[in-house]
């Protein structure tokens, strides 16, 4: 009798180890993918920033200083996008999010360039994009959340080091301003406040 | 993370709901079928006094091949005969800023899930309207009006298309494509055995008891019996399996209201598209009865859907509108109190 309630005991560790080291690698991937999900959105809104500026760029006139700050918030945030960590990566990109923010309410003020075809379907595409790094951002935090909570928790926890589970970052915005204004909608409506 | 549980718990409800409809599905089946076998076999018992000429229950296994085979058929065609049905046509390459908005944003949506990006469809109609359909995720299918694009502005459009998202997340299309199969099949099988029973009637009730002069009391009573409730569950089954389907239809909707809020973090939003959508009352031309329970608001404009009540909670497909922008206002509230806003907005 002995030997065999022994045996089914280390049956059953083993089988539960493997099963909580296994869930905590699939979340490990899942952060993994859910943080390239932002990459992809990061990368979009990269490409979009020259052909929005050139665009705007013919309207004489045009406000130097906001195009000019957009355009060196978009090469600092590419530069730190490259290999860095999230809190670099979070706040260049914050920096731009406020540079396009500017750039967009400066807009308003050119009729024509609301008129304009050709920037609306850009600033449709631009407020898009800010919308999916918004929401990429929410999925990646919730699912970090998740892996964080899941490898701090008892039992798990005693699996965490084999699994090589680390802490995820989460993507929080710092300034306080940023904080009131979760989803940029930079569609052509009144601004709102 | 409390979120994330109840998105759980979700699922497993809409599982077991699955599983408990096919349930009820298989056993319906069998009784119109074999039920209507037994009555026979009963009857011709009574008559022959125990040899029994009647051995294969023919009824049964024609019923229960019929159900299964239709059955299967309308849950692989299902999502394609909605789509085909309502005039939807697919937005590949979209044509208007419009339509560019609304594959945007249902890009956005899917970010927001993590779920690959369902297919857009569009429907030419000046009413606003929106639903979903598909078997899971990857074959979901996602459908607004060409109304619903011409009044909502662009968040509202998102909050639609979260509640959409919601329904797919949810698994509640899976639920919703596999009841709208079986329904149409009782409701099918149901006319037609209706009809036969109508067409050889004189005939049924003769094999039942007409020519019964010398059958036995107790096995032609319970024949009889067995007739009658084979004969009211005939009459009653389209009935009871469309308020089941509406039921669970109602629940969803409150459901995916919370989900889309959820998603976009603005129930304010889906609380002005709702309220927009209700003002513009005219019935949705192309929306056939057989989508209406998927949509996200009552096409048919039935006023029965306005009102709360035990008629209407029989009938009506929708939980009445009032009553979904109260609680997508009250979650709006609880938002503004937790950022520490005044509710300005």
């Amino acid at each position: 009798m002995g030997p065999i309630l022994f045996l089914v005991v280390v049956v059953v560790l083993v089988l539960w180890v493997v099963g909580a080291y296994n869930g905590l690698i699939a979340l490990k991937n899942q952060t993994v993918n859910a943080w390239k999900q932002i990459d992809v959105q990061l990368k979009r809104r990269h490409d979009l920033i020259p052909n929005l500026v050139n665009t705007v760029k013919g309207s004489m006139n045009f406000e130097k200083d906001t195009l000019d700050a957009v355009v060196s918030a978009r090469s600092r945030a590419m530069q730190s996008g490259a290999g860095a960590g999230v809190k670099e990566t979070a706040a260049a990109e914050t920096a731009l999010t406020g540079a396009l923010g500017k750039l967009f309410v400066v807009m308003e003020r050119y009729p024509d360039l609301k008129s304009s075809q050709n920037v609306r379907d850009l600033q449709e595409e631009l407020s898009s994009t800010e919308n999916k790094i918004a929401f990429a951002r929410q999925f990646y935090n919730d699912i970090a959340t998740g892996y964080n909570t899941k490898q701090q928790q008892f039992p798990t926890n005693l699996v965490a080091g084999i699994a090589k589970a680390e802490i995820a970052e989460l993507w929080e915005i710092e300034d306080k301003a940023e904080r009131a204004v979760p989803t940029v909608d930079l569609s052509l409506q009144k601004p709102q406040g | 993370m409390t979120a994330g549980l109840n998105l759980f718990e979700q699922q497993a409800r809409n599982r077991r709901l699955t599983v408990a409809w096919m349930a009820l599905f298989i056993l319906f089946f069998a009784w119109l079928g074999f039920g209507g076998d037994l009555a026979i076999y009963l009857a011709a018992a009574a008559r022959t006094e125990g040899q029994v000429p009647y051995r294969v229950p023919w009824l049964g296994v024609i019923v229960t091949t019929i159900a299964a085979i239709t059955a299967w058929v309308s849950w692989r065609k299902g999502p394609q005969q909605v789509l085909w049905s309502t005039g939807a046509r697919e937005v590949k390459a979209p044509q208007s800023l419009e339509e560019k908005q609304l594959v945007n944003v249902v890009e956005e949506m899917a970010v927001a899930t993590g779920l690959p990006k369902p297919k857009v469809y569009v429907i030419d109609d000046p009413d606003p309207n929106a639903f979903a359909t598909g078997r899971d995720p990857p074959s979901a299918c996602i459908v607004a009006t060409t109304g619903l694009l011409a009044i909502l502005n662009r968040e509202e459009l998102q909050a639609v298309v979260a509640h959409e998202m919601g329904h797919v997340r949810n698994f509640d299309v899976r639920l919703m494509t596999l009841i709208a199969a079986l329904v149409g099949v009782i409701v099918v099988l149901s006319n037609g055995m209706g009809r036969l029973l109508r067409g050889g009637g004189g005939r049924g009730l003769g094999l039942l008891g007409g020519k019964g002069r010398k059958a036995s009391g107790p096995l032609l009573i319970a024949a009889l019996v067995v007739f009658v409730l084979w004969v009211i569950t005939l009459i009653l089954a389209p009935f009871i399996s469309r308020i089941m389907a509406m039921a669970v239809a109602r629940d969803r909707e409150y459901l995916a209201d919370a989900t889309g809020a959820e998603l976009t973090r603005n129930p304010a939003a889906l609380a002005s598209a709702l309220e927009k959508i209700e003002t513009h009352e005219a019935p949705t031309t192309h929306i056939k009865e057989g989508a209406a329970h998927l949509c996200i608001a009552d096409p048919l404009g039935r006023d029965v859907n306005l009102k709360e009540g035990r008629l209407a909670d029989l009938l009506a497909t929708h939980p009445p509108m009032a009553m979904r922008i109260t609680r997508l206002k009250g979650m709006a509230f609880q938002q503004l109190k937790a950022a520490g806003q005044a509710p300005t907005a």
